[in-house]
């Protein structure tokens, strides 16, 4: 376990801020100022955090339609995500792209997707580049456990193999493939599948941020190496729907509440560092409560952002035409 | 008669088919879902909009089947399930996904038939929801059927209205040829009267919904209701218009169009589709060649601006063709009168 106080407060204020982010979109999406589709990564912050806090400023991430933990735990601006998923102008995306498509190029941030499996392939590309830089840097997909059983996902760990490139690819079982159990889907298991390959897969507790931490270290490792692509498969949960408004009928309704209270990714964090008397309770709070007012300007600074207009509809279709 | 929305009687027309052909079966991403869930319910989803909901528990898992998320196979499971006998209806949940599976969709199924001499047929069926109207940004929103009309070999429907919904899936699945079924999601929960009993509506065959003399208005889908809106207003006024809702984008109905032209001498084309190589291009390639001798004004097109689909409320608005673009097109073409 880590033992770095400094180290771990960044970590669990970077998981608390996914969480709040999270919950407070949950509370704020139905009073109708939020269009489009919202999917919330609550529950799975141990798994961005654990991965991105091995990264180092010229690695690249790319994510999927369950997008901000992955743009947060990369450094993205919650203030200018939350404009974004307000629709403003002045949101990262200009309100052109919304909750499932926010990027942030200059944080190595490739993008949320809107299609299931596309990003992989993409991810591979960011590693040829880096391959070809020389500098170490590496490139990581974030893939559900829906979204690996697209072809493109198959397709792009072959590629990554061939080619000996410093790819790392995180696989999120959540439990859910949109209203589906992952179970049904998916045949074989995730781990054979990616070490018939010849991708290590590192194995960890989605719901413990120390043991993603520990197996994405190792799996960078073996990526900055020069040892070719690598793998962390964590298990965990997301604790709302597919998407917001999701009447979750596939669901036990005591599954959730189940995992709240017994393994939440937060508590289990607060848990191991107060008895290992890293830091102390207070602390933490401290963190809980600046992370929350964050929260509140960041919402409250969208609510009343800029609406975009006909500019901003024309422009950046291309960079000349 | 009854009131339904596009939504059931979509799903009145799958069961109906199921019901009539033990040959035809669903597939697809949730078409029932739940599968695997800890809460034990099958049907927990109906299809991402519902549509299919029902299904499973009549017709078991043999024939309403829940797919991984795999686009290009549950594309290419259709075609071969079709080239082996069956009549599978595959449903994308999205238009935009077809970018998945575009290869299965126009270098295969399109093409079977003519390759294969003619010895092939492929009654697929692939159901899609399309539009903007949701703020589902740039890879939920988009109206592609101009793409896949362009596809020789694919069949292309836009319905407006839940009694066409139900007679042009109806006629989908009966149909040899592989159908792309165009499922606006704006229209999913809008009512409209359907026929009682098996209303089949053949292809190529555009609706005339409103008569009129002064100008000829073309639209698909959910510009029929704004053209309408347009219309209506104008007849206030004494311009009265011809209203033709396509129905189906391949085949076209030249007939309809090239003999309301005749009377009308102005012609105005509503797609909600990007302007370049649209639908509404091609009316009005169809006017400047078959109609050029009836044209008394220029054509005026109606459509999305050439950008994706933008996310923000303000932006969707500014991006779809709405009742007001469209009255303005019709008044332009009327002013050199």
């Amino acid at each position: 376990m880590q033992q770095n106080p400094d180290q771990i407060r960044r970590s669990y204020r970077q998981m608390r801020l996914i969480r709040e982010f999270e919950e407070r979109l949950h509370i704020e999406n139905p009073k109708g100022e939020i269009a489009g589709f919202t999917h919330l990564y609550s529950g799975q912050e141990a798994i961005a955090v654990g991965v991105c806090e091995n990264l180092r400023e010229h690695d690249y991430i790319i994510s999927t339609h369950r997008g901000h933990g992955h743009c947060l735990a990369r450094g993205c601006d919650p203030k200018g995500m939350m404009h974004e998923i307000y629709g403003r102008a002045d949101g990262l995306c200009k309100g052109r792209g919304g909750s499932m498509h926010i990027a942030d190029l200059t944080k190595g941030m490739l993008g949320a997707n809107g299609i299931v499996g596309a990003g992989q392939p993409i991810a591979v590309g960011a590693a040829v580049a880096c391959k070809a830089r020389g500098d170490g840097s590496i490139s990581v997909s974030f893939t559900g456990d829906g979204a690996s059983n697209q072809g493109t996902v198959f397709e792009a760990m072959n590629m990554a193999v061939v080619l000996k490139l410093p790819k790392l690819f995180v696989l999120e079982d959540n439990g859910y493939s949109e209203h589906t159990g992952s179970s049904y889907g998916i045949g074989g298991d995730l781990k054979t599948r990616t070490e018939g390959f010849g991708i290590p897969v590192w194995e960890a507790d989605g719901f413990d941020y120390f043991s993603v931490y520990e197996a994405a270290e190792k799996a960078v490792a073996h990526c900055r190496a020069g040892e070719g692509p690598s793998a962390v498969l964590a298990t965990a949960t997301r604790y709302f729907g597919h998407f917001e408004g999701d009447p979750q009928h596939y669901r036990h309704k005591d599954e959730v509440a189940n995992f709240r209270e017994t393994v939440d990714a937060l508590k289990q964090v607060r848990e191991k560092v107060t008895e290992a008397g890293i830091l102390s309770s207070g602390e933490l709070d401290e963190i809980d409560a600046e992370v929350l007012s964050l929260i509140d300007d960041c919402v409250e600074s969208a609510r009343t952002g800029p609406a975009p207009g006909a500019d901003i509809m024309m422009s950046d279709v291309y960079i000349e035409y | 008669m009854g009131e339904m929305t596009m939504r059931d009687a979509l799903n009145a027309a799958l069961k109906e088919e199921m019901e009539r052909d033990d040959s035809v079966i669903v597939m697809g991403e949730d078409v029932s879902g739940g599968a695997g869930g800890t809460s034990g319910k099958r049907d927990a989803a109906g299809g991402i909009f519902g549509v299919t909901k029902g299904l499973l528990p009549q017709f078991g898992e043999d024939r309403v089947i829940d797919t991984p998320i795999s686009e290009s196979a549950i594309v290419g499971l259709a075609n071969g399930a079709a080239l082996a006998g069956m009549r599978p209806v595959a449903e994308l949940m999205f238009a935009d996904f077809v970018g998945v599976s575009f290869d299965q969709i126009f270098n295969q199924m399109a093409k079977f038939r003519y390759m294969f001499g003619g010895k092939a047929k492929t009654p697929v069926v692939l159901r899609m929801a399309m539009g903007a109207g949701m703020n589902a940004a740039a890879q939920h929103s988009q109206t592609i059927y101009p793409i896949l009309s362009s596809v020789p070999g694919l069949k292309v429907c836009v319905p407006s209205s839940p009694a066409d919904a139900k007679g042009m899936l109806k006629q989908a699945i009966r149909d040899d040829d592989p159908v792309v079924f165009f499922e606006h999601k704006a229209l999913y929960a809008r009512k409209g009267p359907v026929p009682d009993g098996d209303i089949v509506v053949p292809f190529g065959e555009a609706a005339l919904l409103r008569e009129g003399r002064d100008v000829t208005v073309v639209a698909i889908a959910r510009m029929v209701q704004f053209a309408a809106k347009a219309v209506d207003k104008l007849a206030e006024e004494g311009i009265t218009c011809d209203l033709i809702d396509m129905r189906t984008t391949s085949p076209i109905d030249e007939e309809t169009i090239l003999e309301s032209l005749s009377q009308t001498g102005r012609l105005v084309v509503v797609d909600e589709s990007n302007p370049i190589c649209s639908i509404a291009s091609e009316i009005a390639g169809l006017a400047a060649s078959e109609g050029y001798h009836d044209l008394m004004a220029p054509v005026q097109k109606v459509t999305a601006p050439h950008t994706p689909v933008p996310f923000a409320r303000e932006l969707e608005r500014m991006y779809v063709p709405g009742p007001a673009n469209i009255e303005a097109a019709i008044r332009s073409v009327l002013e050199n009168e």
